[in-house]
């Protein structure tokens, strides 16, 4: 049975003055799931962010987080909604713990609860040992830690994280990102907006691309790789030469390229193919070296969907 | 792992929560400390030196007078210089947390846009009413030892309420102000619009201390709580999530002004017939309590005029209608009446005094506009009551000089009256989910859409009856038929 969805919109939009923002973003995320929203700056991603945070009203359409409605129950979702903006904006004269202490406090944890939280919390992000340091004196990548452990202090049951990388040197956004994947729960769903594609991949169950205010694809990785790039394409290294005829190739199998130990193929579907082709080899008395996929990025899948994007309101207008 | 269930603090711990960390903050920083501290122990000093100079001078060469009023009068500016820094803590605590951009995660929580609201307010003014109050407390206690002074009650009461009120002034003002920018920078600019009249508000006060009418200070301290009031509500309903976040204020679209205006005053009618109509099915409706209270106050200056006439009464041969009509025989032809430039002259006077009853509306939201156009209506009552006091019949009177055109121009001034009124509050009540300017554009097409339709033809023909039909009118029911 499918989890329920704690984060749940329907063509939600936000209008400004002179702009639409956002316009019919459906999105839905269940508990245990990461969804990845990817999209250029001003995009809507923020906006978007913000109305699931009951922070803006939507000027239309609907979303529900944890079972909340963002404009009738806004205390409640805001109590239940871990929120690292955009911009961390720490009290520069504060301490971690002062800082924490504050937020915490606004959540309604009593401060032995805020101590104990951002005790564990300090230290799994590395920061135990700035305890004592004034915010101001912070690196830039310990600020967007410590904005991190202030959305977690309260244990929420919907993370939704502002490029939670940004700003941080490879170690520390490994830290991050290996401490985002920790927070996958069963009764918790994660929103990430990222512009890291590499990051949304290896963090998220499910992307979805927005531009302009709308999302423009919407689905796993995997699937959206085979949708707008086509099937996988795989190749295949034996240590010995390859024979002339690749009657061992199954038909749903196409070849793309070959050479004397080595051949590339495409497949729909590589969960049939792929076991059939080692086991030919196998029979065949062909020592494999390697089957791997042929890398295609998130990247490419990024650009197509945005290209096609750009074409559509192009032949709009 | 299941979840505790924790409840967000009350209403009232949420409020002290946010202050206690500003205030805090604020107490952090030596820009905001220093001048607090030299405000509190060195500047109650030096005016205690000041007034023990003037009480020696008055020994020496008498004039009592003088120490009598410096003494209070050092005693309110005492009082005064401590809170000035609530505006700059107001300014730093709105506009520079958004500059910072610190303010979302403060958003994020579940604290409620009022509680947020109340906790800057408090923390911009605890510092520096405290301040205020030590200050005027060493001040008290320096008099006391040193020439045995003590203030009458009501007088240290008038100074404190005064004082506390003032600072509520320029806070709730900083927060309007900065809700309006996105830095600090522009919030400092935008700040002489409070300096500026606080500064005439403690000429004011002083000159009136020195006059020795402390009972004005009271009337004072009521207009300074009204507008406190009207600050507070008008800063609570700026400072919302939606406002914050959702606009970039500090850019200023003529495009998208004008567009708006245009929307609104237009309203997407294809005709006159159809502008008209959306201006009596959707406009005036719309100015129904505006309408209302105008009509009220018109009320209210006839009745004050009335009044004035039985405390100022003019000699009753001035209003015998004998009197009258030679009077109008004669002036009426040498000031042009009955003539087209006397017409031209009276429209011209009249458009230009609702002009000018809009620009003071603007500024007073509305209030001195109102005030504007009772004048002539308290005239009236007072010449009506007048006529009434002279044995003669008010309701001839007005019959003959004021109603042929009043016909006309009552509705005209009410209905100016009403959009002005609309017009000076728009940033008051602004609507939830619109913004400040959005809302004054509104009423500003409004005011656009009555002035154009309805109150310039009214004023144009009434100014025609009360240059050509009013004074053949007067003439025909003085002179008895």
């Amino acid at each position: 049975m499918r989890a329920s969805p704690l984060l749940q919109s329907r063509n939600l939009t936000k209008r400004f003055e002179t702009l639409t923002a956002v316009e019919d973003v459906s999105l839905t995320v269940r508990a245990g799931e990461v969804l990845a929203l990817l999209g250029p700056n001003g995009a809507g991603k923020t906006t978007t962010i913000r109305m699931l945070a009951s922070i803006l009203r939507p000027t239309s359409g609907w979303a529900k987080v944890a079972g909340y409605d963002v404009v009738r129950d806004a205390v409640e979702v805001r109590r239940r909604v871990g929120l690292l903006t955009e911009h961390h904006g720490l009290y520069a004269r504060m301490r971690p713990e002062e800082y924490l202490e504050f937020f915490g406090r606004t959540y309604g944890l009593n401060a032995q609860e805020v101590r104990r939280r951002a005790g564990e919390l300090l230290e799994v992000y590395g920061l135990g040992l700035a305890r004592s340091q004034r915010l101001g004196e912070f690196s830039k990548g310990m600020r967007q830690k410590l904005a991190l452990v202030r959305c977690l202090l309260h244990d929420p049951t919907v993370l939704l994280l502002d490029e939670p990388t940004s700003a941080m040197d490879p170690a520390s956004a490994r830290q991050v990102r290996s401490g985002i994947q920790s927070l996958r729960s069963r009764d918790r769903a994660v929103l990430v907006c990222t512009h890291n594609l590499a990051e949304a991949e290896f963090l998220a169950d499910q992307i979805a691309i927005i531009w302009r205010g709308r999302i423009r694809a919407s689905d796993t990785a995997p699937r959206l790789k085979k949708r707008y790039l086509g099937s996988p394409t795989f190749e295949l290294r034996t240590s010995v030469p390859l024979p002339v005829s690749l009657g061992w190739l199954p038909r749903e199998a196409v070849m793309v390229s070959r050479g004397r130990d080595r051949v590339r193929y495409t497949t729909p579907s590589p969960e049939r193919t792929n076991p059939t082709v080692l086991r030919s080899l196998a029979k065949a008395k062909l020592p494999v070296l390697t089957l791997t996929e042929v890398g295609r990025t998130l990247e490419e899948v990024y650009l197509r969907v945005v290209e096609e994007a750009a074409q559509e309101d192009k032949v709009a207008a | 792992m299941k979840r505790r269930k924790v409840q967000p603090p009350s209403v009232l711990a949420g409020v002290w929560l946010v202050a206690r960390r500003e205030i805090r903050d604020h107490l952090q920083d030596w820009r905001i400390l220093g001048p607090i501290l030299v405000l509190t122990i060195f500047f109650p000093l030096l005016m205690n030196f000041t007034a023990q100079q003037a009480v020696d001078f008055v020994a020496r060469y008498g004039a009592p007078i003088v120490a009598e009023r410096l003494i209070p009068f050092l005693l309110m500016v005492v009082g005064f210089f401590p809170i000035s820094i609530s505006l700059v803590i107001a300014l730093e605590s709105f506009a520079g947390e958004r500059e910072r951009l610190s303010l979302e995660p403060l958003l994020a929580t579940p604290l409620t846009d009022t509680q947020l609201y109340l906790g800057k307010m408090l923390a911009s003014l605890a510092p520096p009413l405290v301040a205020a109050y030590l200050g005027i407390a060493s001040y008290l206690f320096g008099l006391a030892l040193s020439i045995g002074w003590t203030p009458p009650f009501p007088l240290l009461v008038q100074v404190v309420l005064l004082t506390t009120v003032q600072a509520v002034v320029m806070v709730s003002g900083a927060v309007v102000i900065s809700s309006q920018t996105t830095s600090v920078r522009a919030a400092n600019l935008l700040a002489s619009f409070i300096i500026i009249p606080v500064s005439q508000l403690i000429i004011g006060e002083s000159l009136i201390m020195f006059w020795g009418r402390y009972t004005v200070l009271w009337w004072m301290f009521l207009g300074l709580l009204v507008l406190a009031v009207v600050l507070s509500r008008m800063g609570l309903q700026l400072f919302n999530r939606e406002q914050l976040l959702g606009r970039d204020l500090d850019v200023l679209s003529l495009r998208w002004a004008l567009r708006r205006f245009w929307g609104a005053f237009t309203a997407r009618a294809t005709s006159p017939w159809g502008w008209y109509r959306g201006l009596f099915r959707e406009t005036l409706p719309r100015l129904r309590v505006p309408i209302l209270i105008t009509v009220v106050f018109l009320g209210i200056a006839y009745a004050v005029g009335s009044d004035l006439a039985r405390q100022f009464t003019l000699p009753a041969e001035m209003l015998q209608w004998q009197r009258l009509s030679q009077a109008i025989r004669e002036l009426a032809p040498r000031l042009g009446f009955t003539s087209a430039e006397a017409w031209g002259w009276v429209a011209v006077n009249n458009i230009r005094a609702v002009l000018i009853a809009s620009v003071l509306g603007v500024f007073s939201f509305g209030v001195l506009a109102e005030v504007l156009l009772m004048i002539p209506v308290g005239l009236v009552g007072y010449f009506a009551e007048n006529a009434a006091l002279a044995g003669q019949d008010p309701v001839l009177f007005l019959t003959a000089l004021v109603l042929p055109h009043a016909v006309l121009e009552i509705p005209a001034a009410v209905l100016a009256g009403a959009a002005i009124l609309q017009l000076g509050m728009a940033v008051v009540s602004t609507p939830r989910g619109s913004g400040l300017g959005e809302s004054w554009l509104n009423a500003l097409a409004d005011w656009a859409k009555v002035g154009f339709g309805l109150v310039l033809p009214l004023l144009v023909v009434a100014a025609a009856l009360e240059v050509f039909v009013t004074p053949r009118v007067a003439l025909l029911l003085f002179s008895g038929g």
